[in-house]
Parts: C-alpha cells; structure tokens; sequence
C-alpha cells in the first residue's frame, strides 16, 4: 500500500489530465447532470459513486463523446475542448470501457482492436498483434489475438476493452460499472490491472454504486447523488482513512440520516402481504423435521442450451418459512434451474412438486396461479414489455383472465386501479402508470417485478439474481422483501453474490455444472464452506450434504 | 419423373452437358451479381427487400443506355446507376432516418416494378424494340477445353467482371478495413461508432454497393439475356438473390456456387428440351422457386444473419 502510494503521488501532477467544469445535461423530465464538476488527475483511480440514475453514466458519456453537454465545458490538459463524438474524445486521449461490451463477438481479438483504426485499405494484423502483445505484458496478462471474442470470458474480454481504450494512446481511461459482470476471481484480476494502469501515470475512472470497490479500489472517491456531485473524498482522506471510516463517511454524503429508515416502509409491504391461512395448506407434505415442504425437486433434469448447461439430476427440498439460497458461479445451471422452476423449460427427467402434487407438466400460468411465482434476471428481455405502460406490466402474467379481462374485453379500469395500488405500495417510481415501462429505472423495473410477483396468492417466489445491478437503497428493498416471505412462505434466492445470499437465506445449496455439490446451513463459516465447494472441493460437498 | 429416368442415358450427351452449364452460368449471373451486392448490405446489416425493384429500374435505365448510346458498356453503366436510385431511397429512409427497411424494401419492390412498366409503355407503347446481340470474348486457351470449353469460355465480358468481383469482395472482407468496418457495422453498430468509424456512412455505402450490384445485375437481364426489355422480366429473380445471400452466409464464393446452381435450375427447360424431354413449361416454370424450397428447407438452418440485420442505428440507443 505504501509503495503503492508513493508511485500515486509521483505519478500524480498538478493540473488535471481532465476537468469537467459546471456540466448540466437534461433528459425529457430528468435532469441526469445539474451542474457538475469533477477533476480527473493522471495516476489516479477516481471513483463515480452514486445510485443508478444518480448521473453517472451520463457524466461519462459526456466526456467520451456520447453525449453533448445542454452547459458547462470540458478541459483536457488545462485546454478547453469540444467533445463531439467518440472519435474526438478518442483523439483527446480518452478511452471508454462502457458498461455493456463493445468488441464485435464475431471478430477476432485483433480485429477488435483495430477495428477504425486507420483509413487504410489493407489491414495490418502482424503490427496489431505485436502491439497486442506489449499491451498485455503491460497490463500482466495474457490474451490469444486470434481467438473470437465472443469465445472469451467476461473478464478476458474486459481486460481486450481495456486496450482497445488505450489502443490509440489514451491517457484516460474510463471505465462504467466495470465489475458488474465479473466473477470475484475476475474482479481481483481487474484490481490489479487498475493498479498496473495507475503505475503507467493514467488516469483512470472508474463508475460503480458498489461501496466497497469504490473504498478498496480508489485514490479519490466523489459521490454523485440525483444528477449532482454532493461530495469528493480527496487523495488524503482516502489514504490517511480506514476503509470502514471511509465506508460510513460515503454512506453519510449518499444518504445524510435517512438509510435507516430507507428500508422500514418496505419491511412493513412484506408483513403486510402476508394472508393467515395461506401458507401451509391442509394435505401438506412435511419433510424428516416436520416442517412443510414447500417446493421438491426429485432428480430433474434439463437440457442445456449452448453453451449453457442444464440441469444434471438435482434434488432440492425447500420448506415453508424458510429462505434457500443457490449459490455458485454464474452460467452453471442456474437459469435452467429457474426456468424449471417456473415453467419456462421441460424436464427431461424427473418431478417437481409443489405443495405435494406434481407441477412438471403444468404451464407456466398454471404454476403461477398456483402460488409458484418467479422473478426472472432478465428484467428488460423476459421480465417487462418495454412498450407497454407501466399499468399493463404490472398485469402481464394474467393477460386474458378476469378481473382484467371480462369476454375478451380489456378492463381498464381493474387494470388502473390495481397498478394504482401497486405503485403506491412498493413505491415504484415512475410519472405515472401510464408511463411506458421501459422508461423506468432499473430499479423501479425491478420493484415493478417484485410488485407483480409478490401479489395474489403468492406462496413459493423464485428469485434470480434479483439485487444484480440495483442501487444500494433498491438492493436493501428487494432483500428485506425476500426476508419477509420468510413468514409463512417460502423463497429460493439463486444469486451470484455470496453477501446476498449470507444475508438472505436459511440454507445455501452451492450448483455446480448443474449439480447441486453440497447444502451449507447458513451461519459461521458457511462463506468458507461454499466457496470451496464453488470451486469444487468434492469431498467437502458430500461430507456437507 | 419416369420419363425423365428413361432417357437419362440422353441427360449426358454433349449439348445437354453444354446447354446446362453454360445456361446455368448465364442465367445465374444476374442473380450472381444481385446476390453479391446483397451480402455487402447484409453483412452491414441492412437488409434489402428491394432488390427485385432495383433490379427492374437496373434492367430498364441499363436497356436505355444501351438502346440510345449504342454500347453494353454504357448500358451497364446506365444500370448501376438505376439500381443505385432505388438503393438511395432505401439510404435515405431506412439508414438514415431509421424507417422499417422491411416495408421500405418491399415499397421499392413495388414502385420498380411499376415505375419501369409505366415508363416502358409510355416510351415504347406496346413494341419491344430489340438490342443487337452481345459481342463476346474468349479467354484464351481454356476455350480449347474440349466438350464445354468453346461455349463456357466465350462469353459477354461482364460475365467475367463478376467472377473478378466475387474474387474482389472475398479478398476484401478478409484482409481491408473495408471488410471489417462492414462486418463491424451488420454485427454490432455502436461498436463501430465507438471505435470512431461512421455507422451511417458504412451503411449507406453498403446499400448504394447493394443498389449498383442489383442495377448491373437487372440490365445483364436486358442488354444481355434478352436483349429486350419488358416489364416485370426480372420474374422474382431478386427475392432468390435474398435468399442465396443468406444461404451464403456473407461469403462470396458460396453466393457463386449457389446462383450458379440456381441458374442451372433456370436454365433447365432448354437442356430438357435439347435431351427430347417434354414436360410442361408450367412446370419447368416452377422449377426454379422448388429448388429455393427445397434449398431453405436442407439448408434453412445454416442461413446466418448478422444481429444487427434490419435494425436502425441511433447513436445512444440500445
């Protein structure tokens, strides 16, 4: 740390590689920018902290050229600049690593790379490979230039975006939500490649509404909060600070004394949600300890899809009252272990009970009128139609069936009042229920989810990555309505961060190439015992199951 | 079916052998050089619904450089430019404004094929003035190639301009930034935005190309083929040139092989004839259209389309 420091401060001048001067940009009926000015210094790893919506990104896409600023103006190198596109920020020396990946999955690393790179005719790979290969000694990594991209994992094709942006010269480099996707290895090896760029004197952004990576990871930290800069923790205080100190600090600029109370409203929705009766019906199956089998999953399997795999003779029990969690590196089985679930695959093997009866054949409408609701990840695609209003988001998986629909005829009314109601009760966010729901906020997307799925005679809610890019407030929503089902029904929260599940659920099973290696009763030392059996400590997993 | 069995000992004889490459190659160079242009469009991810017009307004303007300035290459020439009007919409609305290139497409269709028959019949009434035949050239020494040599080796220049441009644009797609930005642009556009390259400007070079290639493609079918033109001559032959593209999957060289299989199945009626094979032109006719169904329905599943096929690009949008 304190050599690390030291080359910081070496590194480190005077005036700012970059200075954003009194930036204000306006979107129909947000104000994503109000005035913002933000210093980026060469050797320094600047964190954009703030909630989804807080203005980050869009800050950002100012500076790379995405976006034209409504006022305010951009310094580079202490000379006033106009950033028209892309391309100018290029020749300015700022390169971006945007949030959703760039590179052309169907072109080669190397093609990638050069990809614009010159008016040329012919193109030069030998030269890009040679360069290729600097980059990565650079950066401490190795990566195959001939190999599709699209064959990479995640973090290989990062560690590519990051030399594409520093492809032509970049001396500042920024990088949006840049650990959203990665696994931890990923993140770690991320670590060290910042700190390899802040070595070389650039000067890095990073944006994240992660608190602890922007605590572990940055020389100065300015918090964002609904479009305006309310607060920048400079080089010294981070240094001379102990990460929990930080910690507080930062959470006090984002949420001054409102935190605690931020979450108290939406623990109340989950209580009152709850209906006597409804939990345990009277045939219930009861497992070896007495209590009530909710949900049984009997040796099934799925067929994978791709790369994908399916699900490869899982058994699961989950009872009424308690919260399972299903942990494991992500893509290994845990979307057909949802989709199963939910109705949205076939088994080619085995049952699934619900509430003891069989539900492998039943349709997905069938298992949701049931009780057996599902949460999907994917928000946007399977989750939401875009186009529609929020109202007739909130009614999507009873399309056709009274009270909305009476002999083929649209109830608008019904259909109003409940969105009414709903928005008001999980306190979604949007201008009105008429809004089209691809307009909201991922997290306001989600709680319109929750809203849908929670309702009605909900019993059993399955729950797929349902925190994953959500601003901490939202993040805190969403668990302590998984925790509340724990009165009288019955969650599975399969999720690719292990906090999440420490904090959430009973049990953990950890899934494995679609295999359930082993159940840890949450507790002490469980976060030791999953993760060995994430990377798949055989023995251990069978001793825990 | 019997009867074709019967005499297949006559299928082999040399003029059929003849007849059925060299009128496959004829009759598969328009579709060829339409087919081709298609994959520039479609590797950049424009998808060109309006070929068959282009081709049409190609096959019309080509015939009446021809016709006027008394010379296939001006007709050619003529015919790009055609072509490359109708394209100009399809830049216009879809690629620049971002209007559905489906409903553009098959707008272009429609007004190619009525524009040309309207014009057609207010320029020339109901006569058909004819052009000369073409002149051809020999390559040398493979016209020495016996059996098929003299007849497939001498034939009108164009025909060899197409090999020479399907040999081009193969080389092109692999080793240019040429190839790479109009992959780039079908794949994923805000990649190439953000590596500083125009998406807009791509795109609409690649449909202008498409245009030119349909435009030559529709004249070879006038100057050429027939000498003549009438309306709707093309016969669908631009919906083929769509679906061989996709077949092709964006290479070149299988775009060739393919439209000349096509042309074999358009050329057929005359080699069955040469054979003393009589089935009904009606279903000779057919041919052509159930060698595309039977085509789609073995090799449907490998037809590859870009992601960002038919998708307008806005910077900023996802």
């Amino acid at each position: 740390m304190n050599e690390a420091g030291q080359a910081r401060s070496a590194a480190a001048s005077t005036t700012p590689a970059v200075e954003l001067v009194s930036i204000s940009k306006a979107f129909p009926g947000v104000q994503a920018n109000d005035n913002v000015s933000v210093s980026l210094y060469s050797g320094e790893i600047h964190c954009l902290l703030g909630e989804n919506g807080a203005g980050k990104s869009t800050l950002m896409g100012i500076l790379a050229g995405m976006q034209q600023p409504d006022s305010g103006h951009i310094r580079v190198a202490g000379q006033e600049v106009v950033i028209t596109s892309p391309r100018t920020a290029l020749d300015y020396g700022i390169g971006t690593v945007y949030q959703h990946s760039t590179l052309v999955g169907a072109l080669t690393v190397v093609e990638n790379l050069i990809l614009g790179e010159s008016r040329a005719l012919r193109l030069n790979v030998s030269r890009a490979t040679e360069r290729l290969s600097e980059f990565s000694a650079m950066l401490g990594v190795e990566i195959d230039p001939n190999a599709l991209t699209s064959d990479l994992a995640l973090g290989r094709q990062q560690q590519v975006e990051i030399i594409k942006a520093l492809w032509r010269g970049s001396r500042v480099l920024i990088l949006d939500e840049p650990t959203s996707m990665l696994t931890p290895q990923a993140v770690t090896e991320l670590q060290v490649v910042l700190n390899r760029l802040r070595e070389a004197g650039l000067a890095v952004v990073f944006i994240t509404h992660k608190l602890h990576e922007a605590v572990a990871l940055s020389d100065r930290i300015s918090v964002l909060r609904q479009g305006r800069v309310i607060g920048t923790i400079d080089r010294e205080q981070v240094r001379e600070s102990s990460p929990d100190e930080l910690e507080s600090a930062i959470v006090h600029l984002m949420f001054g004394d409102t935190l605690e109370d931020a979450s108290a409203p939406e623990l109340h929705i989950a209580i009152e949600e709850r209906e006597p009766g409804s939990a345990a019906p009277a045939d219930t199956v009861v497992d070896s300890d007495g209590a009530a089998v909710a949900l049984e999953l009997n040796d099934a399997r799925v067929r994978g899809d791709g790369s994908q795999p399916g699900l490869d003779g899982v058994s699961l029990q989950l009872r009424f009252g308690e919260v399972l969690g299903i942990a494991g590196v992500d893509g290994n089985g845990q979307r057909a272990l949802a989709e199963a679930i939910s109705g949205q695959r076939r088994l080619t093997h085995g049952q699934i009970s619900f509430l003891g009866a069989p539900v492998a054949s039943l349709s997905v409408w069938q298992r949701e009128k049931l009780g057996l609701r599902y949460v999907t990840d994917d928000r946007l695609g399977e989750g939401i139609v875009r186009s529609l209003p929020v109202s007739v988001n909130l009614v999507l998986k009873r399309i056709g069936h009274a009270p909305y629909w009476r002999r083929g005829q649209v109830k608008r009314d019904a259909i109003d009042r409940n969105a009414r109601e709903l928005v008001e009760q999980f306190d979604i966010r949007t201008p009105s229920i008429d809004t089209r729901a691809g307009t909201l906020s991922g997290g306001n997307i989600q709680k319109l989810l929750l809203a849908r799925e929670l309702t009605g005679e909900a019993k059993v809610v399955v729950f797929h990555k349902p925190t994953y890019g959500l601003d901490l407030k939202t993040t805190r929503t969403v668990r302590n309505m998984i925790k509340g089902l724990r009165d009288g029904k019955a969650a599975l929260l399969i999720s690719t961060d292990l906090d999440e599940l420490l904090e959430c659920a009973d049990r953990i099973a950890v899934l494995s190439r679609g295999k359930v290696v082993g159940i840890v009763e949450n507790g002490p030392g469980a976060a030791e015992q999953i993760g060995r059996l994430m990377i798949g400590d055989v023995s251990l997993g069978l001793a825990a199951a | 079916m019997i009867l074709v069995f019967a005499s297949a000992a006559n299928i082999f004889s040399k003029p059929v052998l003849t007849s059925l490459l060299v009128g496959g190659l004829l009759a598969g160079l328009p579709l060829m050089f339409t087919a081709l242009g298609e994959t520039i469009s479609e590797r950049a991810g424009v998808l060109n619904l309006g070929l068959e017009g282009m081709m049409l307004a190609g096959a019309y303007t080509g015939f009446l450089g021809a016709y006027y300035l008394h010379s296939a290459t001006v007709g050619f020439v003529f015919g790009a430019l055609g072509g490359m009007i109708g394209a100009l919409f399809m830049v216009v609305l879809c690629v620049w404004l971002g209007l559905d290139q489906i409903v553009v497409g098959i707008a272009i269709t429609l007004a190619g094929e009525g524009l040309t028959s309207v014009l057609q019949g207010a320029q020339f009434g109901t006569t058909y003035p004819r052009l000369g035949a073409p002149t051809l050239a020999s390559i040398p020494l493979l016209d020495r190639i016996p059996v098929v040599g003299p007849s497939l080796f001498n034939q009108p220049p164009i025909a060899y301009v197409c090999f020479v441009l399907a040999g081009l644009m193969f080389w092109a797609f692999r080793s240019t930034n040429i190839g790479l930005n109009l992959k780039a642009a079908g794949e994923k556009p805000e990649a190439l935005d953000a590596a500083g390259v125009s998406v807009i400007a791509t795109r609409s070079w690649a449909a202008l190309a498409t245009g030119a290639l349909a435009g030559v493609g529709g004249a070879y079918l006038s100057i050429v083929a027939a000498g003549v033109f009438t309306p709707m001559m093309t016969q669908g032959q631009g919906y083929m040139a769509i679906v061989i593209a996709m077949l092709a999957r964006g290479k070149p060289i299988w775009v060739v092989g393919a439209s000349f299989l096509f042309g074999i199945s358009l050329s057929i009626a005359t080699a069955l004839q040469l054979a003393g094979i009589n089935i009904s032109t009606d279903l000779i006719n057919m041919l052509p259209f159930l060698t595309i169904m039977v085509a789609l329905i073995i090799f449907g599943r490998r037809a590859y389309l870009p992601p960002g096929l038919a998708v307008p690009y806005v910077r900023g949008m996802r």
